[in-house]
């Protein structure tokens, strides 16, 4: 079955899709956990321990532009899909990407209610919280809660916003961009610009702050 | 093992400055299920490397242009192999259930998590 790789027919319109090698790699997942030579909390953390690897770092590249190119920016806000797609580094956007924009009045936050659906091209794979129930459904029943939970303070009259995720469309939180960064390198704000910062469960470093 | 430490006996290994780079989801799946098995002992990393060796090999006399793209997909197949070495499982299971997971993706409605039921193995 080494050879087996073809596209998956198309003749279910109303259901999910899964690839050829995302069957076999399902496959092969169920065989092995149910004969108990693999356990899936133990593929997550491993996966854990290497999701940071891939990179948040496409996302964080796409939000230092925006807090440097108000034209960037704009189209961002307006179509995140085509804007990332300019920036050379996404091989595959084929879910509609939207960006949402912190501000002082209002603060976003990404969840899947149902699944994990992720904006990985952007921000690498989900972390092991993200695809957890409790984080799923609680974060639409008490936001500020699980955000304090993840250490983040909102002032009170901070309108928070949660955004659910579908198979179609992903969400990449916009942070603010930190005082005290005037005049910095697009680079140099990318390294300020955390994973958790774009999903919103967290802020992007200060200046100085280790990461 | 540390992954720097796996990366000097897998070749290939697609690498950044200190990790292993997986560009979807289903490859760290698939990184993970071999470090997983082998952590237990199942095969020794010579033997992957030695087997994953022979399918980039085989897949590069075959025209793939091995960009580094498709090193996940040669690194699957090498799995789905050594599993059946292994005598883990087989082909024919294998066959089985990534059948069932394709009638468990065709009744799921877009958006929710597919889970394998029992009747998804009906007709196979």
């Amino acid at each position: 079955m080494s050879s087996g790789d073809h596209d998956h027919d198309h003749d279910h319109p109303h259901g999910s899709d899964l690839s050829e090698t995302q069957l076999r790699v399902r496959a092969l997942e169920t065989v092995l956990t149910e004969k108990g030579y693999i356990d899936p909390a133990a593929l997550d953390r491993i996966v854990e321990a290497y999701e940071t690897k891939i990179g948040p770092r496409n996302g964080a590249r796409v939000v230092a532009r925006a807090w440097t190119d108000p034209g960037f920016k704009a189209e961002l806000l307006k179509d995140a899909t085509a804007a990332v797609q300019t920036m050379g580094h996404v091989n595959r956007v084929g879910d509609h990407l939207i960006a949402v924009e912190n501000t002082q009045a209002r603060h976003n936050m990404i969840v899947c209610t149902l699944c994990s659906c992720y904006p990985w091209e952007m921000l690498g794979l989900p972390p092991v919280w993200y695809k957890s129930a409790a984080y799923r459904s609680r974060s639409v029943i008490d936001p500020r809660g699980v955000l304090k939970d993840f250490g983040v303070t909102l002032p009170e009259d901070t309108e928070i916003r949660v955004w659910d995720s579908t198979a179609e469309t992903r969400f990449i939180v916009l942070p603010m961009r930190p005082a005290g960064t005037e005049g910095w390198s697009e680079e140099k704000l990318a390294d300020l610009v955390t994973r958790d910062s774009m999903v919103g469960t967290g802020q992007p470093l200060r200046p100085g702050e280790p990461s | 093992m540390s992954v720097s430490d796996i990366a000097t006996v897998v070749p290939g290994l697609p690498m950044a400055e200190d990790g292993p780079v997986f560009r979807e989801p289903w490859e760290a799946q698939a990184f993970a299920m071999a470090v997983s098995l082998q952590g237990a002992g199942l095969f020794t990393w010579g033997e992957w490397a030695a087997m994953l060796g022979e399918e980039i090999k085989h897949a590069q006399a075959a025209g793939d242009p091995d960009t580094g793209a498709t090193y996940y997909r040669h690194w699957l197949a090498t799995l789905e192999r050594m599993v059946a070495a292994k005598s883990l499982t087989d082909a024919g299971t294998l066959m089985r259930y990534r059948d069932a997971w394709d009638r468990a993706a065709d009744r799921t409605p877009h958006g929710s998590p597919i889970e394998l039921r029992p009747d998804d193995f009906r007709g196979a």
